[in-house]
């Protein structure tokens, strides 16, 4: 009988195609939005979690301007090398101190052309970062303070590159300039969320700032506390240092940020996860709107085929069995919406992920609740429009042209 | 449900005293005044009247689509006058088939589906429901129709896809509102002789409903309705 029903409900559906698929738009719509949503906003906050997580927990992170994330104004001068230097001099307890600058850049060999990353650093990034060579070596200290055209490479810049070549000792072409490669990286493959650690060019921070970006800029200071050290002291010792260096006023406002990692953790997933529910909430608000167009058009459905309902009545159809007719009807098309609605959404979030550059995280959970959900619509939307046909009278029905 | 021996010593079809009141205080309009009526098995019985005589809910009630104000209705000697809407339902489902004036066919559904209908409430599986209404289809001259829909057949053989549809389940009782009301004379001629040898040859009761003496003419019996009540109830002397 089930079966019965369900292949009834079909057919009623495949009768009236175009009908039933603008019935279920509504629904399609609010579960494409959720799906998206949420999708997108599990890849934004688990980008910014894993991103943050791999730096560890001693980490603070220094970065120019009033304050960092979404929506930061203002003028502010940029680190310079000498900025790290006072650190690492002035400070107790820290472990490392990484200064980085990095550039998007494409770097050739013979024919071969590839874009990639290039981050000038010191060799403590290898360890800060957890990066291990796998041949060659990194910079050495006369190196970097020479500013030799040397760099270290990732697998995917040597593959692109040098195909199965051993690269060590090649010079490879960043911007105008030729660069020595001493030392290749071992792979670390993507990392959670989808990017590529591997398709990276290395070089001592003093080389990149002459022959890449042609300033002295440093983007960001990144500090390891030493373990056992309070992490909140270093940062206070640091931000009044930098107040010194940078010569603020008392009362004048930081233009600089000392971050430790929970700090930018909490405000960046914050933000997207604030965002996320907000959007997420319009979408549900759609996918009610899509039940109240389910319900309109059982009504209708239930109104034109008043007179089935007698025949079936007559025949000895029990309420009951004409309640489930037109309930499995309203579920089917509204759970066929849902399933639509996930494929959409789904496939929107993949191919938004670029554009919007956020991983595409899968979350079972939210497409089986989005189903369901869309399925429970049609329950409590269809109830109605199926009680009435159910409660109709036989011989009034017969009747009904 | 009913006991074989019971049955063939009592009516299968027994009412008594039945009325029927619609709407309640001033509004209220009697349309049954106290109905005696019984009908044996495989009688063929044409009821008779104008417009407002009580005939179509005499045969609501008969047809356990309605139930009686007042009165009992007895069917093979069970009481159903009181019964519950899923009750008779059931009833329906199990001892009754019906014919309706407008065919009441199942729009854009294939003949041969519309007979299974009644074979799918009652649980038939798929294969015997269809191999029972293809058989059906053929007895009532359908044979080489069943995957056409009802707006691709003739009236004539919509009400024949209909009477196929009420007797698949093999009935006890075959109601008929107005059978032949929505067709020509020929073609009511034809559907007439049908029901006349479901009647004679499968023993089917028929109580059929309908003003057109001609129609009455093949029913073994006819009564005449008037005013709610039985006017007169006779045998049917030039029966064919």
């Amino acid at each position: 009988m089930v079966w019965n029903t369900l292949l009834l409900a079909l057919r009623e559906i495949r009768r009236n195609v175009m009908r039933s698929f603008l019935t279920v738009l509504g629904i399609v719509i609010g579960v494409a939005s959720v799906i998206t949503m949420v999708t997108l906003g599990k890849g934004a906050t688990q980008q910014v979690t894993t991103s943050i997580a791999s730096m560890g927990s001693n980490l603070l992170m220094l970065s120019p301007g009033k304050r960092m994330g979404p929506g930061s104004a203002g003028f502010a001068p940029a680190f310079k090398i000498e900025d790290g230097e006072a650190i690492a001099r002035e400070i107790g307890g820290i472990a490392m101190v990484v200064p980085v600058a990095s550039r998007s850049t494409s770097a050739i060999y013979g024919h071969e052309n590839w874009s990639t990353s290039v981050t000038g650093t010191t060799s403590t990034f290898l360890s800060l970062r957890n990066m291990r060579l796998g041949s060659g070596r990194s910079f050495s200290d006369s190196e970097a303070r020479a500013g030799a055209a040397v760099c270290v490479i990732g697998q995917t810049v040597r593959e692109k590159l040098f195909g199965g070549q051993d690269p060590l000792n090649n010079r490879i072409r960043l911007g105008a300039l030729s660069f020595q490669v001493i030392g290749l990286l071992e792979s670390k493959g993507q990392n959670s969320m989808g990017m590529d650690q591997d398709d990276i060019v290395l070089l001592p921070l003093r080389t990149f700032q002459r022959r890449i970006s042609g300033n002295q800029d440093v983007s960001l200071i990144q500090v390891s506390v030493q373990d056992g050290v309070s992490t909140e002291k270093v940062q206070r010792d640091i931000r009044l240092l930098m107040r010194n260096c940078r010569r603020l006023a008392v009362g004048e406002d930081d233009n600089f940020n000392v971050m430790d990692t929970k700090e930018i953790s909490k405000m960046l997933t914050g933000t997207t996860m604030m965002l996320t529910g907000l959007l997420g909430a319009v979408a549900a608000v759609s996918l009610l709107v899509g039940g109240i167009g389910i319900m309109n058009i059982m009504l209708v459905s239930v109104t034109e085929r008043t007179q089935e309902v007698g025949t079936r009545l007559a025949i000895g159809a029990l309420e009951r069995e004409v309640l489930l007719q037109f309930l499995v009807e309203a579920v089917v098309l509204s759970s066929a919406g849902g399933m639509f609605g996930i494929l959409l959404g789904l496939g929107a979030s993949f191919a938004l992920k670029n554009a919007l550059m956020v991983p595409f995280v899968l979350d079972p959970k939210i497409v089986i609740i989005a189903f369901l959900f869309s399925a429970a619509v049609g329950v409590v939307f269809g109830y109605f429009p199926a009680l009435k046909a159910a409660r109709l009278d036989p011989i009034e029905a017969l009747r009904h042209e | 449900m009913i006991a074989s021996t019971q049955a063939e010593t009592m009516p299968l079809i027994e009412l008594t005293g039945v009325t029927k009141v619609y709407g309640t205080g001033q509004a209220a309009m009697q349309a049954l005044a106290g109905i005696d009526l019984r009908i044996e098995e495989g009688d063929f019985v044409a009821i008779m009247g104008h417009s407002g005589s009580g005939k179509s809910t005499c045969l609501n009630i008969l047809g356990c689509l309605d139930s009686p104000t007042s009165g009992s209705y007895r069917f093979r000697g069970v009481e159903v006058s009181q019964l519950t809407r899923d009750q008779r339902a059931r009833l329906r489902r199990f001892y009754l088939g019906f014919v309706f004036q407008g065919y009441n066919l199942l729009k854009r559904t294939s003949a041969i589906e519309n007979v299974e209908l009644p074979l799918i409430y009652r649980r038939v599986p798929a294969r015997q429901r269809h191999q029972i209404a293809r058989q059906t289809l053929a007895s009532v001259g359908l044979e080489g129709w069943e995957s056409h829909n009802p707006n691709e057949l003739s009236g004539g053989q919509q009400q024949r896809v209909a009477i196929a549809r009420a007797i698949v389940t093999g009935p006890s009782v075959l109601m008929a509102d107005e059978p032949t009301g929505n067709l020509d004379s020929a073609r009511s001629l034809e559907i007439m002789e049908l029901l006349s040898r479901l009647n004679r040859e499968q023993g089917i009761t028929i109580v059929m409903v309908t003003h057109e003496p001609d129609m009455a003419a093949y029913a073994k019996r006819i009564v005449h309705f008037k005013d709610g009540r039985i006017e007169s109830d006779e045998p049917n002397g030039r029966a064919h």
